[in-house]
């Protein structure tokens, strides 16, 4: 028994005595740890909901059709990434490496949408981030989502990169499994986000 | 390498530090537990209440200290003792390795949960009862806490005054709380607990003042450079003493014939001063307090000043020498001139 | 890749060059050293906060004093908070969290041991980036819980308060990646058998305090970045012109700054855990029930943050609910000083110098935590709250607590961490001094805030009968100073020629003491099988019911420990400290410097991930 832990500890240091990838229990915990943040964000959102002395109100801006789109292309990136794991896993890289691609295109197009969504706010509406405290909660809260989204697409980036040089395949399916847990995060608290704060009037 | 001096050396060598320690920890309880040098009666005391507000949350007080105080009593005790009893003998074999007592360890939880349940019950009772909304009857006062001094203002009244905080004994008495700039906090030791001043929403405290007297207050909330400073002082009075004080807040303010009064008034009217303060009837400045009946009030400043001539003039010519970061500019008014206004300003009873 | 040969018994290593030593601690990625440097950084730390607090304390002395200003005096009291919490307190529990967890696991390090090194040096980089703020002359003087709206722009022009706000969010960071690695440290890395029951107290509360650490930064990181957006984009989240609540930055504040203080707490009551024992020569009283209370107080710990809020005026119904819940966590709080008592009681105790400390910790802690119970009642906190009796209180808990118990754990662990033992007489002149100097310095801080004296002033009138206890207390303060040159004496005379300790000179309970002092980089030369949580004693003597000790390992080989794979010292970590420093404090400076900065700390991140990526050994993983 116990000679089983150590030589499998010797082969896959990163297996630990549950049986589960460090890597991943490590992504894990700071996902719960973002979920706090997220947390605070949109509570403070919440609590500022309908409370500004001026300024446009949510209805009066909000493009739920855009953000619904949005919404769905952040959706179908989740299904590009799972794919994308799929492939890895019997070592099709190439196939992967498309997979992924696609999935940070797809992040890559919302982030877009969402700075075209912010320009408008400002140059049609006049609504800034010192113009209210909805200016100001939503902004805040959209915009580190964005940023979260932009780190994903680099990350996912890096990883077609990497593919397209040979140096990605299945042994590397846990870093790429990190990278998609982290992926679907992004896109459940999009869901939160697009349903606190665009549908709920 | 540190040379310890040899003294020290065979000092710290041959005292038994244990048996010292003990017995300084004996000694200094001794003398914590003795009534010298523990006066209650002071100026500022949270356990001597003077109001009704201050009473009952004071017996919530002393019920929680005799518990803790009976807890921490058994508590030490039994460290003390376990530590004399069970202290290693030379050639005791390894005790029973005991691993817990169910039994007792409920026990323990339980008895502890029953006594949180004696101080929960009065204390929720308290906390609604103190948040009741007052009689319509009550007297009101607005209170507006701003970087460093209090402003009050009785409605009812119509008079706006500044540090100073007159009440009359057994009316009971609202508060409305408001900051317009930081957050500060309203206290009034000997009358009951504190309640914070916060930008953006009316705070209010309820209470009947049921002793005549003096009692100082203190901003307990920290806001800025001279936090220290924001003092405020309360008189309660009997009834016809309130009722004289109010009649006299009331009348204009006086027109002093003093020739460096006038001095100084006319200084007052054609100066900035104006832009800051009121004096009913000769100016309406709302940044700074109002001066109306200025020399009515025995001290100044957020109560950090007696109001004499020297103090006063000091002030005046250079406000943040006295008191730190105070917003009052410095006007640059020197000698005759700040004598003027301080001449002025004393003859505003 | 380290040489094996290296750690081969006779092995001859060469003694490094003073740079060479000095490039392999900052490369380091051996979760022993990093202990010791979080140590020693926490301990000068904790010196500069405790004269801060000696400085407010000669202001004190005497009514109407004008020994500092009032602008000095605000700064220090600022700095004497953050510094102690941030980087006294916490970093001290991060050293034992760093040399211990692994060693009592049975592991031989921490699951990401650069992501470790890291931790450690953005930590201090933060501390060091607060710290420059005097070099600037723009010291944080909003207090160490900086309420909105004094905060504010308009209130506080200067960078005092951006260099508050920036640098906690630096130590934010540093806790909460150690946070991470420290959970999956000890949910993924127990030796065999060691299932969570069967872990020791000390990893329980260490287990619990991670927890806290990952989900409660991230209420201040939020609060710190509104504040953030506020003063330096105009946005209006503590503007109450604007419609904005100053209290939201209370309510965020205090959702952090509860847990915040279990996390202060727990790992000493986790070290007074395992020194109890030890010393009583009895198992921990009602471990599992302590365990329980550990992971419940960390649960509910997320319940009652108004409770610093009674004063604010959030209305009945609030007031009681976190009076409730403020009184429920006392529970298991009080309950595990009885379990304590409850150790000595039956043991037989051998008095040495861990030991008193610990007694010290649970004789004070007792008494803080009773003040406590009467905070949690709002209609007498009213009258205590801002006050010097609430001053009192937490530092009953939080020097009477946490620092008496990282103090025991000190002593405990020395022998340990240095394979020398501290002298025991100087011990106990610390240990005395201290007593006496922080009951003086404190006790009568109950009175002073029960005849009304507030917190934060710089100074008081002489006629409210407050000048003689501030005199005294004050004597304490410089008791206490004296203690902690008692100690560093000890520390100095100790690491020239000091007695040697062997692997177990208490007769311990637990893993660590079944290896060499200092241990060897690897920890374990073979993994240990546990059966129990005191496995190491039962090995030694036995279970007390006529049982014989358990048998023995076979020694270890040369072929053993020849296959030890050790993770190499890396140059990314600091590197990428450094880089994260220039992208944050650039907000002070420039947008280059930030954009530079950020692009830098993309780059280095990326590096640090690849570091091990297709390594030339063809450990592919």
């Amino acid at each position: 028994m116990a000679d089983h832990a150590a030589t499998h500890a010797v082969h896959d240091p990163n297996i630990g005595n549950t049986g589960l990838d460090h890597r991943k229990m490590g992504m894990w915990a700071f996902l719960g740890s973002d979920c706090m943040f997220f947390g605070s964000l949109i509570g403070t959102y919440l609590a500022y909901k309908g409370k500004s002395i001026s300024g446009p109100t949510p209805h009066d801006v909000f493009d739920i059709p855009l953000t619904s789109y949005s919404a769905a292309l952040l959706l179908a990136s989740s299904l590009t990434m799972v794919l994308a794991l799929a492939a890895l896993q019997d070592n099709r890289v190439k196939v992967a490496a498309w997979w992924l691609l696609a999935t940070a295109a797809m992040g890559l197009h919302f982030v877009l949408n969402q700075v075209y969504e912010f320009w408008s706010f400002v140059t049609h509406h006049g609504l800034t981030l010192s113009t209210s405290l909805f200016g100001s909660t939503f902004f805040v809260l959209t915009g580190f989502h964005g940023a979260h989204v932009t780190g994903g697409v680099i990350w996912l980036l890096l990883l077609v990169s990497l593919a397209w040089r040979g140096k990605l395949d299945r042994r590397d399916y846990t870093k790429v499994e990190v990278a998609g847990l982290y992926w679907h995060f992004v896109d459940i608290v999009w869901i939160a986000i697009f349903t606190i704060i665009y549908l709920i009037p | 390498m540190i040379q310890q001096p040899r003294t020290v050396a065979r000092l710290v060598k041959r005292l038994d530090w244990t048996r010292l320690g003990l017995l300084t920890a004996v000694l200094l309880l001794a003398s914590a537990c003795s009534a010298v040098g523990w006066n209650w009666d002071t100026p500022m005391s949270t356990v001597i209440p003077k109001s009704d507000f201050g009473k009952v949350t004071h017996d919530i007080f002393m019920l929680i200290s005799w518990w803790t105080l009976g807890i921490f009593i058994v508590v030490e005790a039994a460290l003390v003792y376990a530590c004399w009893r069970f202290r290693e003998r030379p050639g005791a074999p390894i005790p029973k390795q005991v691993h817990g007592h169910t039994v007792l360890e409920i026990s323990w939880t339980i008895a502890f949960a029953v006594v949180l349940l004696i101080i929960a019950i009065p204390t929720i009772r308290v906390i609604f009862k103190t948040q009741e909304a007052p009689a319509a009857t009550a007297l009101r006062v607005e209170v507006h806490g701003k970087q460093w001094w209090w402003e009050f203002r009785y409605p009812q009244q119509k008079i706006t005054t500044a540090n100073e905080l007159h009440l009359p004994v057994g009316q009971t008495v609202s508060f409305q709380l408001y900051a317009p700039d930081v957050i500060h906090s309203f206290w009034i030791p000997q009358l009951g607990g504190k309640r914070d001043v916060v930008p953006h929403r009316v705070n209010h405290i309820t209470l009947t003042p049921e002793v005549a007297g003096e009692y100082p207050g203190q901003c307990a909330e920290y806001c800025g450079m001279s936090h220290a400073n924001m003092r405020f002082r309360v008189i309660v009075h009997e009834p016809a003493e309130f009722e004289k004080w109010v009649k006299a807040q009331q009348a204009p303010p006086v027109d002093s014939p003093d020739a460096l009064a006038q001095q100084g008034k006319t200084l007052f009217t054609q100066s900035t001063c104006v832009g800051c303060h009121t004096i009913n009837g000769i100016s309406a400045g709302h940044i700074g307090p109002d001066l109306t009946h200025f020399a009515s009030r025995k001290t100044f400043a957020g109560s950090l000043m007696n109001t004499t001539p020297d103090n006063l003039t000091k002030w005046i010519e250079d406000p943040a020498h006295m008191k730190p970061g105070a917003l009052m500019p410095n006007l640059g008014m020197k000698g005759e001139q700040s004598k003027a206004l301080a001449a002025y300003l004393l003859s505003l009873k | 890749m380290a040489t094996h040969a290296a750690f081969m018994p006779g092995a001859k290593v060469e003694a490094p060059t003073f740079w060479g030593a000095v490039a392999s601690w900052l490369t380091t990625v051996d979760h022993k050293r990093i202990g010791i440097l979080y140590g020693s950084s926490a301990f000068i730390f904790f010196l500069i906060g405790g004269i801060e607090a000696l400085i407010m304390r000669l202001q004190l002395a005497r009514p109407d004093n004008t020994l500092v200003s009032a602008q000095t005096f605000n700064e220090l009291f600022t700095m004497h908070g953050t510094t102690m919490v941030f980087l006294a307190i916490m970093p001290m529990s991060a050293a034992f969290f760093n040399y211990m967890i692994p060693l009592m696991i049975g592991a031989r390090d921490v699951a990401f041991p650069r992501l470790n090194a890291l931790s450690y040096w953005i930590f201090i980089s933060g501390g060091l980036f607060l710290h420059v703020s005097f070099l600037a002359k723009a010291v944080p003087d909003g207090g160490w819980f900086g309420y909105a709206n004094l905060t504010s722009h308009q209130f506080s022009p200067t960078h005092s308060i951006d260099f508050w706000m920036l640098g906690l969010q630096i130590l934010g960071i540093s806790s909460m990646l150690a946070g991470f690695n420290f959970l999956v440290t000890i949910i993924n890395m127990r030796a065999p058998g060691m299932s969570l029951m069967r872990m020791t107290v000390f990893i329980w509360m260490s287990f619990v305090t991670q927890f806290l650490i990952v989900l409660a930064f991230p209420a201040i990181t939020v609060a710190l970045i509104l504040l953030m957006f506020d003063r330096f984009f105009g946005t209006l989240f503590y503007s109450p012109a604007a419609g904005g609540d100053p209290l939201l930055w209370q309510h965020l504040f205090w959702i952090f700054g509860h847990p915040e203080v279990y996390i202060l707490i727990l790992p000493a009551m986790g070290i007074v855990s395992e020194v109890l024992p030890t010393f009583a020569r009895k198992p921990l009283f009602g471990a599992p029930v302590i365990i329980y209370s550990g992971i419940t107080i960390g649960f509910f710990g997320f319940g009652v943050w108004s409770h610093h809020m009674f004063s604010v005026g959030m209305g009945p119904v609030a007031d009681a609910a976190f009076s409730i819940t403020t009184m429920l966590i006392a529970v298991p709080t009080g309950v595990k000083i009885l379990n304590w008592l409850c150790t000595l009681w039956g043991g037989s105790i051998r008095f040495q110098v861990p030991l008193y400390f610990s007694l010290g910790f649970i004789a004070m802690f007792t008494m803080g935590g009773l003040s406590g119970v009467m905070h949690a009642s709002p209609p007498v906190d009213l009258q205590q709250t801002d006050t010097y009796f609430v001053v009192a209180h937490f530092h009953y808990v939080l020097f009477g607590g946490s620092i008496f118990g990282l103090f025991s754990g000190a002593y405990y662990w020395w022998p340990k961490i240095t394979g020398k033992l501290l002298d025991e007489r100087l011990g106990k002149v610390h240990f005395w001094l201290m007593m006496l100097g922080f009951n003086v310095t404190f006790f009568p801080q109950h009175y002073l805030g029960l005849i009304g004296m507030p917190r934060r002033i710089y100074t008081y009138a002489g006629d409210l009968g407050w000048n003689f206890w501030n005199l005294v207390s004050t004597i304490g303060a410089f008791t206490i100073a004296l203690s902690f040159l008692v100690f560093i004496y000890n520390v100095i005379k100790t690491t020239r020629a000091g007695k040697v300790a062997s692997a177990d000179p208490w007769d311990g309970r637990t893993l660590e003491w079944s290896i060499p002092s200092p241990p060897p980089i690897y920890n374990f030369a073979r993994v240990p099988e546990v059966q129990d949580r005191d496995d190491f004693w039962l090995q030694k003597h036995g279970d007390g019911h006529g049982g014989a000790p358990r048998p023995r390992p076979a020694p270890v080989t040369a072929a053993e420990i020849a296959a030890i794979h050790m993770p190499p010292s890396s140059f990314w970590p600091i590197l990428l400290a450094l880089a994260m420093a220039m992208m944050i404090s650039g907000l002070l400076i420039s947008m280059y410097q930030v954009i530079v900065g950020g692009l830098l700390t993309l780059y280095l991140m990326y590096k640090f991930a690849m570091e091990h990526h297709r390594p030339a050994d063809g450990h592919g993983h």
